[in-house]
């Protein structure tokens, strides 16, 4: 930090001295603190915890992101995945556990010296700044001259598609135009991580998807390591490497998009992503009943479970065939499929299936549902109240 | 039409009011101000410039408008060296100290600005406890007075507004995204700078409307320099009382308040174009 000693002018003198100050302390913090284990992921947050008094906001999180990883914290709100990122960037100080950064420990340095690049929710672009002034900004701190911060301004803004819009202020821009500012704004310093907050909460959802695109382009092109919080299942799923799942404080499962979706460990996860038709079932010698169907399947144990399968993975069938009976409740056309509401003994499903130009079932009509065994998910029954 | 009947009805005795009680008076005060005046007669009724090319070249009038003037501009300069790091530590504060503080200050405004200045007295005086402080620590070696001083008129002064600064500071904080800060740490900023090159600018709105009620107040200001200036040390405010209530030549203090007011809108113009301009990106918000 800038002591007094530097004097009451924020002058040339100040801003050299403060980067000079963060260099020094990179460096220093390079050689000094090189930390021996887990050499070879970029990123290692280690037993992570925050307490505020009473509350645990965040209960020991282990996370190992490797060089140009995009990885999603996803979760409700209020599930930590913020506090984790706030103290990823060193505004929330950490109750206990650790964070290194290419084996730097990141706890003790300031948010100033950490050298990572965040996108806010709410932008926090500088209103009184020019765009082009925005991006500077960062810059200047680092003391980088001025002939590099207008070639490299230019280079940045083209990066987003906003050459055209330096002089520009936040106020006259778009949402979307701001947000690619704010985006500009964090990787121009060349961040060892970008952190993104919510980034895409505030855009309207045809704007929201086009973001997504070029986000996971840009992060690509520079091969960034980055770190996105989101509440929205469907952004984590579209952008990320990997996807970290939390639920209240804890992380309920780490994996790639496909895992999470295809493979959630806990019935919180099954249910977060995407919809899920959750079963209650009996465990019998080989089989597994559901309201009256008993479906073979291999490794059951006798006993109360919950069975979770995907809407998509059951399909209707004749009353004829094999599977689980019921009623359609509702049937609803949604374009490019129909979303049916079956009750059944097991209780209540949804279904989709394709619109496929085959007849699909009326209202009222008794049917049969269908299920691979291998699409079931089992859960023990403790658990079932989530 | 129906639409704009109603809206002329509703606003009718506010506007009645605001004639009643502000245009009225003040057109007759500027009427006054044209009239003149005779020991022996008293108020002539005339239409004559007498009194302003009286003011106009006298060095005496020149004196006391000009010391007004500088009084305002330090008073208000100092309220925003203090007022605006005030009002950024206020914001910054956690609750429950953050209400306690602010309690704190605007709780002179509710002490009665003769009471607060006549406070004043008791530390500005000769044999006053500021003196006595000096002279036991020996700073000096005879009984300091600011009592009939401009130091001592700016510094009451300050204190009295002072809270209107801040209040007016934080309110433009509060308009401003807390995570702009953030943004500017994460980017490598110091506090020092964060505060000189995001903090400031985004404060300026309310600097500017905090420095024009206290430039305002202060220019107009009674109470405070009756007190501490006496009458060895006039401002404007208190020759128009003088040549009213004393000389009892009110056609002259009439031509002073004219002049006053005047003053006071051409200068709050004319900075508040300046800021506006020089800021025109945080006010068009």
């Amino acid at each position: 930090m800038p002591g007094p000693l530097w004097g009451q002018a924020g002058g040339p003198l100040q801003r050299e001295a403060e980067a000079v100050g963060l260099r020094l302390h990179a460096v220093c913090a390079k050689t000094i603190r090189r930390f021996e284990g887990d050499t070879l992921s970029y990123l290692a947050l280690n037993g992570l915890k925050k307490n505020y008094g009473p509350v645990c906001a965040v209960e020991g999180v282990d996370l190992l992101v490797e060089k140009g990883e995009f990885v999603s914290l996803l979760g409700p709100s209020g599930c930590g995945k913020t506090t984790t990122l706030q103290m990823i960037a060193g505004f929330v100080e950490p109750t206990a556990g650790d964070i290194r950064l290419d084996g730097v420990d990141l706890i003790k340095l300031p948010p100033s010296h950490r050298g990572l690049g965040i996108v806010f929710q709410s932008y926090a672009l500088f209103p009184h700044m020019t765009v082009a002034k925005n991006l500077a900004f960062g810059l200047e701190m680092r003391g980088v001259a001025s002939a590099e911060i207008y070639r490299r301004v230019a280079e940045t803004l083209d990066l987003v598609g906003l050459a055209d819009k330096a002089e520009r202020y936040p106020r006259q821009m778009s949402g979307g135009q701001q947000q690619r500012v704010a985006l500009a704004r964090a990787l121009i310093i060349k961040p060892a991580v970008l952190l993104l907050d919510e980034p895409l909460s505030n855009l309207d959802a045809k704007m929201r998807e086009e973001m997504q695109i070029e986000l996971r382009q840009i992060q690509q092109t520079l091969g960034t390591t980055t770190i996105l919080v989101t509440h929205d299942q469907q952004e984590a799923l579209a952008l990320s490497d990997r996807i970290v799942v939390m639920s209240a404080a804890r992380v309920e499962q780490i994996g790639t998009p496909l895992d999470v979706y295809e493979k959630p460990t806990t019935p919180f996860v099954a249910s977060f992503l995407g919809k899920t038709n959750v079963f209650k079932a009996e465990g019998k010698r080989g089989c597994l009943s559901l309201g009256g169907y008993d479906i073979a399947f291999d490794s059951v144990v006798e006993g109360h479970f919950v069975v979770s399968v995907r809407p998509e993975k059951l399909s209707l069938a004749p009353m004829s065939s094999q599977g689980l009976t019921g009623r359609v409740a509702m049937r609803v056309f949604q374009g490019n499929h129909w979303l049916f509401h079956i009750e059944t003994p097991a209780g209540p499903a949804i279904v989709i299936s394709q619109n496929n130009g085959y007849c699909v079932p009326a209202q009222n009509d008794q049917i049969c549902l269908t299920m691979k065994a291998s699409d079931l998910l089992l859960h023990p029954t403790v658990a079932s109240a989530s | 039409m129906k639409a704009g009947r109603e809206a002329f009805v509703l606003t009718a005795p506010a506007v009645l009011l605001f004639l009643g009680i502000v245009a009225v008076p003040l057109v007759m005060t500027v009427m006054l101000s044209f009239n003149e005046w005779s020991s022996t007669v008293g108020i002539i009724s005339v239409m004559k410039i007498g009194n302003y090319r009286e003011i106009f070249s006298d060095v005496y009038f020149a004196e006391i408008f000009l010391r007004t003037l500088r009084i305002s501009v330090l008073v208000t300069a100092a309220c925003i060296v203090f007022g605006v790091p005030e009002a950024y530590i206020l914001r910054r504060m956690r609750e429950p100290w953050r209400s306690m503080m602010i309690l704190v200050v605007i709780g002179p405004l509710l002490v009665s600005v003769v009471a607060r200045t006549l406070g004043w007295a008791l530390i500005f005086a000769g044999n006053g406890l500021l003196s006595q402080f000096l002279l036991s620590v020996g700073l000096t070696d005879a009984p300091v007075s600011l009592m009939f001083t401009e130091t001592g008129v700016v510094i009451a002064l300050t204190h009295v507004l002072l809270p209107f600064m801040v209040l007016s500071v934080w309110a433009a904080l509060g308009r401003m995204d807390q995570a702009s800060e953030k943004a500017a740490q994460s980017l490598g900023a110091g506090q020092f700078t964060i505060f000189r090159r995001i903090v400031l600018p985004q404060a300026m709105p309310g600097v500017l409307s905090g420095s024009i009620v206290v430039f305002t107040l202060s220019a107009s200001a009674f109470a405070t320099p009756a007190i501490i200036g006496g009458r060895r040390l006039k401002v404007a405010a208190t020759l128009a009382y003088d040549e009213f209530l004393n000389t009892l030549n009110w056609p002259l203090g009439a031509a002073v308040a004219v002049l006053l007011l005047v003053a006071i809108i051409l200068i709050v113009v004319g900075w508040n174009r300046l800021v506006e301009r020089r800021y025109a990106e945080v006010f068009s918000q």
